[in-house]
């Protein structure tokens, strides 16, 4: 007793500024951030080195390893930019350009993001109304849930031009039909999680119910319907990151002109590897804190519903 | 005593103005993969206005069963059963029973308050009338202070108590008790029993109560029901006339340990050991 008593004052103490770093998440994120920009640095030197080697010997130039290593990172068009490059253009086309310009990555950004967000709204409520018919009515969930699965195995990279075709033959040009693509890829995990939440209650929350002589729609909506918060906010989560992934898709088949979708073509048609990366950094960003967000609504939801902390 | 003698011992008298349960000749059979199972066989019972009834039996004889048919959870199929004079399914939707379950099953996103209104909610009372009947129902319970905790805030035994006023909230004459307290340590039983005793001697409700703890059985009923299983049926009816305002104490007494030997007798006589 006395031992562990004079002991642990010292124990409480006793960790390093390191020691604490490490057992909460900012030192090991850290350490994984560091070791990905290494591993980024030397996979970059190493891609784009023979590139170099070829362009010094057609130019007859000599050069020192350390010339090496400088050029193969501040190459125009390198088969892996190296991280600053990255954020020297992103810093250049989100910060430094205004944002009513075609070179400004917000616009880009933004052009893809309301695709995203019209998508996910109109999946979400599609979704539930799904899961909800296929919870309620029996003949629905045996004649709609198999299409509800077999629509997610046919590839989406093979029906997003068709759906942009054939939207553009009746006229719907733009937002409406990526939004359609990325609605397509995101009802799937609503409906899924929902009918799962839906039928969360157990008999005995449904029997009480039933002593109460609740209609259908009352049982809904006091029972049901708290009981599948979970489950929805989980599906979101997963529906909003495909969302903008179906959004990127549905821009690249027809070149579009705008959108993150187009600077990935547009950068891989002429070489443009650091505007691809750009791109593809800026997406996942957005789709962090797409989910960051769902994330927050989920945490206030959960506390209103007296869920502890 | 053969089967067919008892039965006739406690069939009942024809339905009076003070008979809340009449079941006679009742049996239900589930239909299974493997089978009929016989849950309940040739069930004759009658539970007056004010009377606390506890079934109890061995696993499997139907006693759950049985308190789920009088709540229209289970239709019997075969037989006739009356609550307050019309079917079970008319009375559930009359809204006529309070039912406990064995689990306290409060809704985990509503405060205590709001679990207690849940069926004042279902029913479009007024909010204040809803406010007013929760309050009430939790000071039976001894529960009022703890209005706006959550659940999981509360002990077991609290949670149990929180639902007993859920089924009181809506004042329903008669309260169908699914053991209760089976998921409670000893402890919390006994002094949760004596509430449940002074609660329906203010009540005056009239309770079914299953059980399959012979004291608790002996100390709260007026009246007891002994059941068999496969199939479910009824062995022994006893009465018995213990004080309205008796106290855990009268355990010790030789009148209740003589009941108590007799549902003993009775539960043996009933078990076959045979499967």
């Amino acid at each position: 007793m006395t031992t562990d008593a004079a002991t642990l004052p010292t124990a409480a103490a006793g960790p390093t500024l390191w020691g604490r770093m490490m057992k909460g998440q900012t030192g090991p994120v850290c350490v994984m951030l560091i070791g990905l920009f290494v591993l980024w640095y030397v996979g970059a030197v190493f891609m784009n080195m023979p590139g170099q080697i070829d362009r010094y010997a057609r130019a007859k130039q000599d050069w020192t390893p350390l010339q090496l290593v400088e050029a193969t990172l501040a190459q125009d068009r390198p088969v892996l930019p190296a991280p600053h490059q990255v954020a020297q253009e992103m810093y250049k086309t989100i910060f430094a350009t205004k944002i009513t310009s075609k070179r400004s990555l917000v616009y880009h950004t933004w052009v893809t993001l309301s695709s995203t967000l019209l998508g996910f709204g109109i999946g979400t409520l599609l979704g539930i109304v799904l899961a909800v018919g296929i919870v309620h009515v029996q003949t629905l969930e045996k004649s709609l849930m198999p299409w509800v699965i077999s629509s997610q195995t046919i590839p989406i990279l093979a029906i997003a031009p068709m759906i942009i075709v054939v939207l553009g033959a009746i006229g719907l040009k733009g937002l409406i039909p990526k939004a359609m693509i990325s609605t397509y890829l995101c009802f799937f995990p609503v409906t899924i999680g929902m009918v799962k939440g839906l039928r969360s209650p157990d008999h005995i929350q449904l029997d009480l119910m039933r002593t109460y002589n609740a209609s259908r729609w009352k049982t809904f909506a006091a029972l049901r319907w708290p009981s599948a918060m979970p489950f929805l906010f989980a599906s979101l989560k997963v529906a909003i990151a495909i969302s903008l992934v179906g959004a990127i898709v549905g821009e690249l088949p027809t070149g579009a002109q705008s959108g993150l979708g187009a600077r990935l073509l547009a950068g891989s048609y002429y070489g443009q590897t650091v505007q691809i990366w750009a791109a593809l950094l800026t997406a996942a960003f957005v789709a962090a804190m797409m989910v960051v967000i769902v994330g927050l609504m989920e945490k206030r939801v959960l506390e209103r519903m007296g869920v502890r902390a | 005593m053969t089967l067919q003698a008892v039965v006739n011992n406690v069939a009942p008298m024809a339905a009076s103005k003070d008979v809340v349960v009449d079941i006679q000749k009742m049996s239900l059979t589930f239909q299974t993969a493997d089978g009929p199972v016989y849950a309940l066989s040739e069930v004759d019972l009658t539970i007056n206005k004010g009377e606390f009834v506890s079934f109890i039996g061995p696993s499997g004889c139907g006693k759950t069963t049985l308190l789920r048919v009088i709540a229209d959870l289970e239709r019997a199929t075969g037989g006739d059963i009356l609550i307050n004079g019309v079917s079970p399914q008319q009375a559930r939707e009359d809204r006529s029973y309070g039912y406990v379950f064995q689990a306290p099953a409060l809704l985990p996103w509503r405060s205590i308050e709001r679990n207690v209104t849940l069926p004042l909610e279902i029913m479009e009372l007024s909010k204040e009338e809803r406010l007013r009947r929760a309050h009430e129902a939790l000071k039976l319970v001894e529960l009022n202070g703890f209005e706006k905790k959550f659940p999981w805030q509360l002990s077991g035994g609290m949670q149990q108590r929180a639902s007993i006023a859920r089924a009181l909230s809506f004042d329903a004459d008669l309260l169908l008790m699914d053991e209760p307290f089976g998921a409670l340590d000893e402890i919390v039983r006994d002094h949760l029993n004596e509430q449940l005793l002074k609660l329906w001697a203010r009540t005056n409700k009239t309770v079914a109560f299953v059980t399959h703890s012979i004291p608790e059985a002996v100390f709260l009923s007026s009246k007891i029901v002994v059941m068999s299983p496969r199939p479910g049926r009824i062995i022994d009816v006893i009465e018995t006339d213990f004080a309205k305002d008796r106290t855990l104490d009268i355990r010790e007494t030789p009148e209740f340990l003589e009941v108590a030997h007799r549902v003993r007798e009775g539960l043996r006589a009933g078990h076959s050991y045979d499967d």
